[in-house]
């Protein structure tokens, strides 16, 4: 079981979070082509590597927030607020 | 002394308190302290099981968790328990045990037939074997296989025991309590950690439990282990856990721990449970969990009498067992030696060692010598004789090239091999850490680990006891972040061996590889591993796939090392080219009863129950469950089916009045000054001309166009809406609400309540309904004109607070009484006494599902299924043209979403009224259409109407609004295709004049 | 009070008044001050004064649990500022966890560290006992205010007497 660092409530077992699928995909404006739409609905990168993602701690104070968590280790980089940009990692990963 | 075999003055067992238990029906007496296989081992049997696939007698090899075949049934009853090790099965009195996979008796096995039919069983044999004919399969071959293989049955009564989870959490967990882990732990424990040291084992020492011959201190080593063990105990911040198995070691340091509580007890205490499992949260954790002799894989070395060198040292030390009288010492470690030593020094002959090693030296071969035992370099044994129990065996010259010559036979009793040590990296492994090829030592070792974790001791390489010692220390030290711990000086040990062995022995000619053993468990041989690599499979893990070794319950702990030996000589690459399989939890078996811990019969799941349930329950309503909720189906009175209740509880709806416990309802109270504009973004609905005092029918979507939730919403003040949703959409609605205001809204002020549990619903349905409520709401006024449908007004009923909506999922004149839970059921038995005089029904989901029908109104998850618009479900009425955007405005406009043919709902009507179609059933165009048939639609709801006097459906049919009048064939399983007619889907009052009353 | 096991009692809680406050910083300080308090309390902890205590749940929600009088100057309080106000007092039901092993009966259900360093006496949280979504209040070293939605009341108790039948024959001391 995961254990992650809700930025309001600190580290906390996996069960009480929710997960929010890849983080920073910005909905689209609604006079945007089918493509475009389509591709915002359905289009992820899967990646092998660090990934910037959404967490909910549903079973706790009941925010959304984004982290960055190697799909290889699980290792989570940084758990940062929605609305704040990926945190740059330099070269480290 | 019980047992011939049994060494007085010798173990640590209790010879005061004899045991005395049953095996396969026979007494067996032992003594407190004794395992089964001991006490067994005590008496001169080895034969203590079948193997698996061939049926092959089989006696302990090991001494400890890591044994491959004395697997037992113990206990009685719903007590029984599969598959135990009869190594690590602690007796008591009265303890019912017994041997498994033989038919009729463990020493005349009907079964062994097998052995003589192996040539037909090599690896992946039932790929190959069972393919033809093909009906044979269902009805020959499994039925074989299935009763010839196998392990213990699976007990059918249910388990009366008890079983506990709990969660902890430290600073330091060390598994394993074996001299590095005590090291650890004591260090640790000294820095001020919070520690858990756990063993499998009912005692903490490793082993050091069987080592006679070191020193600490100048402390004999069982000595120094009860020192340590008292010092840690204390110490408030270390907790000693024995009998306790690390099984997972999951991410982020999580370690799951299965404590056994019971099952060495003959009168368990009154409420303990019989296992728990620690979940285990850990800073820091220090594996020590030892290194694992290693089995050698020769022909015949399956036969009972054949066993580890250290596991005759443990039976010996520990339980003052003899294994045997005249042993056979096979070996290409020193470690052997010293075991041989210990069994000469209790009076057991030791006929001969064989060293595979050219040239054995130093102290320990010197001291066997010394002491006359006839140790012979450079030999291989060539073969193990004897079926039950082993009578001798050939020992064979090995040359300088390899070649085996001529060799001689050797009778004995015993024959212990010795392999070599192989650390365990199963924790660090399921840990996701690497594993590293140690060249020198000729074995893997731990790697790098993304973990904060540490291995000390032999587990990673370590051998020689001072250094295990210092190695545990420091790791203790480390994980607490310790300065200085404790020193110990080794005043007396043997120097760690070299040399060891992995693979097939060398041997003289073909030989008959299919009896030597690589996985005993599995039952897979030599043969079947050469097999696998020569039929082209190159990596381990399809090797081990394909010839199920190391896939036993024992997760390869003797076996994985051997095989991975034979693929790197038949492929001739180095191991570490070749690699490791990856270890599985759990370490050890864990039974299911401690993984259920509490989540077991009523408490599986919660069951929430609505406020009503206490009320239903006495009128004698039979429930459903919907989703963890336990709702009142319908309320059959005496002599009345399921169709005769529903049937009058529906008429009882459209005559008069029906009155219903709607609470599950998913209610959200949605506040503040920008409610209206989320709701409006949130729904497709538009809400900002919605009165205050008003309720409207709002539908959800997803970004993608697809109908999410539905439900009624009404509007309390100007900035503020209590929105219903689905029971089952409850927690769904309010976190996708939640998701858009959080991320993509985060400017609007708006704020969100979950009131289901605050506010209980009573459903007051029928022509009648007015009357029985309007007297109960202390001055309100809800007449037609004042209280029209779709209307809400807040007041009170009889005093308590009250939001009452006038909305109708019937079709009839209905109200939605909503008032807090805690004095629902006060309201709901005045107005079912108002209701009295009127004929008020009670009604469950059954009813309220036809009445819902019969009108047409759709349910969120049975008409739809993640794939509808709302133009699909005929709601295109409740999307909004003029909102700029809503979630599933842009989706919406997609042509896909707005082809002719999508699926639409449609009403259904079969040519006979008296027949109900299943729901699901596929709609097809012609009554004989040929195989395979594409269908045009399906059915999702189907009963019988008691107001129309027929049956009705609703079905999603491609372009089914065009398609009124026709009609299509529903195939059925049993019977002839059924011709229905496409229908509008509302059948009850199309114009609702019903519910404007 | 009714004793689970040795060193731990159970009650069920009287009805009480709960309000969830809702709102952006100027909305939570707004309803602290008219409880008597000169802040929100900070996230997961717990604030009481005059007018009830107020426990903070979420960086923008509280909990409060008022007097009569806090009751009725909340509304006032928050007129002026952007908030939401709702009263839950029928959604929870409310259970008193008491003893020198009540922390040993919610780590039977719970995953988070009740060690007092880490969970101290004034922390609040939403959380999980077993299935349940659940909140605990520690009150003192060995009290819990313990709260879940009404329909899971049973449950909740049920599993906390579970654990409480074994809970005498485990060694671990949380």
């Amino acid at each position: 079981m995961l254990l992650i660092d809700c930025p309001y409530c600190g580290p906390r077992a996996e069960i009480e979070f929710a997960y929010g699928g890849e983080a920073h995909i910005a909905r689209p404006a609604a006079d945007v082509s089918e493509v475009e739409w389509s591709a915002f609905l359905y289009l992820r990168d899967n990646t092998k590597g660090v990934l910037a993602e959404r967490w909910r701690h549903s079973h706790g104070c009941g925010r959304f927030f984004n982290a960055l968590r190697d799909t290889r280790t699980d290792q989570f980089h940084a758990f940062y607020e929605i609305g704040t940009p990926r945190p740059d990692m330099g070269g480290a990963v | 002394m019980s047992g011939a075999f049994r060494l007085a003055g010798r173990g640590c067992i209790d010879t005061t308190r004899p045991v005395v238990f049953r095996f396969d029906g026979q007494m067996v007496r032992g003594y407190a302290g004794d395992t089964v296989a001991s006490a067994l081992l005590a008496e001169g049997r080895h034969l203590m099981g079948r193997s698996f696939k061939y049926h092959r007698p089989r006696g302990p090899v090991s001494a400890g968790s890591d044994e491959p075949n004395a697997l037992i049934g113990v206990g009685e009853g719903g007590r029984y328990t599969p598959n135990l090790r009869a190594t690590q099965v602690e007796i008591y009195g009265g303890m019912v045990a017994v041997s498994q996979n033989r038919a009729p008796s463990l020493r005349f096995d009907i079964g062994a037939l097998n052995t003589l039919a192996a040539p037909l069983l090599p690896a992946g044999f039932y790929y190959k074997t069972f393919m033809w004919p093909r009906g044979f399969w269902d009805k020959v071959y499994e039925p074989l296989i299935r009763r010839a293989a196998g392990l213990g049955r699976a007990p059918t009564a249910p388990d009366p025991d008890h079983y506990a989870l709990h969660y902890a959490h430290c600073d330091v967990l060390v598994a394993g309590g074996g001299p590095a882990g005590l090291a650890a732990a004591l260090a640790a424990g000294q820095a001020g950690a919070r520690v858990i040291l756990c063993d499998e084992n009912a005692e903490c020492g490793g082993s050091l439990l069987t080592d006679t011959y070191s020193l600490i201190d100048g402390l004999p080593c069982g000595e120094w282990v009860v020192r340590i063990v008292a010092e840690l105990q204390r110490l408030p911040n270390v907790q000693l856990l024995t009998r306790c198995s690390a099984f997972n070691y999951g991410p982020h340091n999580m370690v799951a721990l299965n404590q056994r509580l019971t099952d060495h007890l003959a009168m368990p205490p009154t409420d303990m449970p019989r296992e728990r499992i620690w979940q285990v949260r850990a800073r820091e954790v220090v594996l020590a969990a030892g290194a694992l002799e290693r089995v050698l894989v020769f022909e015949g070395n399956d036969r009972p009498g054949i066993m580890l060198a250290s596991a005759a040292r443990t039976y010996l030390h520990r339980y003052g067992v003899a294994c045997g009288r005249k042993a056979i010492v096979v070996t290409a470690d020193d470690a052997a030696y010293r075991v041989a030593l210990d069994l000469a020094e209790a009076g057991m002959k030791v006929a001969a060692i064989a060293d595979l090693r050219p040239a054995p030296g130093g102290p320990l071969v010197e001291a066997a010598r010394a002491r006359g035992i006839e140790v012979l370099p450079a030999t291989t044994i060539q073969r193990a004789h004897g079926h039950l129990r082993v009578t001798g065996a050939e020992l064979a010259p090995v040359g300088a090239d390899g070649t085996v010559g001529k060799g001689r036979t050797v009778s004995c009793d015993l024959v212990l091999m010795s392999g070599g040590f192989t650390p365990s990296l199963h924790l660090h492994s399921q840990a996701r850490g690497a594993l590293r090829f140690d060249d020198a030592l000729g074995v893997y070792l731990p790697g790098e680990s993304i973990e904060r974790v540490r291995s000390a001791g032999s587990c990673r390489g370590v051998f020689a006891l001072d250094d295990v010692l210092r190695d545990g220390v420091a790791a203790g030290l480390a994980a607490a972040g310790g300065e200085t711990g404790p020193v110990w000086t080794v005043t007396r040990q043997d120097a760690p061996g070299t040399g060891g062995f992995a693979g097939v022995l060398p041997r003289r000619g073909p030989g008959h590889l299919a009896l030597a053993f690589v996985d005993f468990q599995n039952d897979v041989t030599a043969k079947d591993v050469k097999l696998a690599v020569r039929e082209g499979f190159r990596s381990i893990e399809h090797v081990k796939r394909y010839t199920t070794t190391g896939m036993a319950t024992d997760q390869g702990k003797g076996s994985n090392v051997n095989a991975l030996a034979i693929v790197s000589n038949v492929l001739g690459r180095r191991p570490e080219e070749i690699g490791l399989t990856t270890y599985r939890p759990p370490y050890t078996p864990v039974t299911f009863g401690a993984f259920a811990g509490h989540a077991r019969g009523d408490q599986f799941d919660p069951l929430r129950l609505p406020p009503m349930d206490a009320w239903a329950r006495a009128q004698g309503a039979v429930f459903e469950d919907v989703g963890l909720w336990r709702r009142a189906r319908y309320f059959p009175r005496a002599g009345e089916d399921m169709a005769m209740a529903v049937a009058r509880e529906c008429r009882a709806v459209r005559a008069v009045a029906g009155i219903f416990d709607a609470s599950t309802l998913g209610k959200i109270e949605v506040a503040g000054p920008d409610a209206a504009e989320f709701m409006n973004r949130f729904y497709v609905n538009a809400w900002t001309k919605l009165g205050v005092g008003k309720c409207r029918y709002g539908l959800v979507c997803r970004d993608s166009g697809f109908v999410y939730d539905d439900g009624v919403v009404g509007r309390i003040a100007a900035d503020r809406f209590h929105v219903t949703t689905t029971t089952g959409g409850a927690a769904g609605v309010l976190n996708m609400m939640e998701d858009y205001l959080q991320t993509e809204w985060p400017d609007l002020d708006v704020w969100l309540t979950s009131i289901t549990e605050q506010w209980a619903v009573i459903a007051l349905q029928g022509p009648r309904a007015r009357d029985i409520l309007a007297p109960l709401v202390d001055g309100l006024d809800i007449s037609a004109g004042a209280m029209p449908h779709m209307a809400l007004r807040e007041g009170t009923i009889g005093g308590v607070p009250m939001r009452l909506f006038r909305v109708s999922f019937t079709g009839e004149l209905g109200y939605e009484i909503n008032v807090p839970s805690s004095q629902a059921q006060a309201v709901w038995d005045r107005v079912w006494q108002a209701g009295a005089a009127f004929g008020l029904t009670p009604y469950g989901t059954e009813a309220m599902h036809v009445l819902r029908a019969e009108k047409g109104y759709l349910i969120v998850g049975q008409e739809t299924d993640g794939t509808m618009t709302p133009g699909d479900v005929g709601c295109s009425w409740a999307v909004s043209k003029v909102k700029p955007d809503f979630i599933g405005k842009r989706a919406l406009a997609l042509p896909a979403l707005n082809a002719p043919d999508r699926l639409q709902m449609v009403g259904v009507l079969t040519d006979d009224p008296r027949l109900v179609l299943e729901e699901g059933m596929q709609l097809v165009p012609a009554a004989d259409s040929p195989m395979p048939m594409s269908a045009e639609g399906h059915v999702t709801s189907s009963y019988f109407s008691p107001a129309l006097d027929r049956s009705i459906a609703i079905a999603m049919v491609k372009g089914g609004r065009g398609r009124m009048g026709t009609s299509l064939y529903a195939p059925s399983l049993d019977g002839p295709a059924v011709k229905v007619m496409l229908v509008d889907p509302v059948f009850y009052d199309p114009e609702g004049a019903r519910l404007n009353g | 009070m009714v004793e689970i096991a040795e060193g731990c009692a159970l009650a069920g809680l009287p009805p009480m008044v709960r309000l969830v406050v809702q709102g952006r910083p100027a909305a939570l300080d707004a309803a602290a001050a008219s409880l008597g308090l000169d802040a929100p309390p900070p996230m997961l902890r717990v604030a009481s004064g005059v007018g009830g205590s107020a426990l903070r749940l979420g960086p923008f929600e509280l909990l409060i649990l008022p007097t009569l009088e806090g009751r009725a100057g909340l509304d006032a309080a928050l007129a002026p500022v952007p908030h939401s106000l709702v009263e839950v007092s029928d959604r929870n039901v409310g259970f008193l966890l008491e003893g020198a092993r009540a922390a040993d009966i919610l780590a039977g259900l719970c995953p988070l560290d009740f060690a007092l360093s880490s969970f101290p006496v004034g922390m609040v949280t939403r959380t999980l006992l077993d299935k349940a979504g659940a909140m605990i209040w520690r009150t003192d070293a060995h009290s819990f205010h313990v709260e879940v939605w009404r329909s899971f009341g049973p449950y909740v108790e049920a599993q906390m007497r579970e654990v409480a039948k074994g809970i005498s024959f485990s060694l671990l001391t949380v």
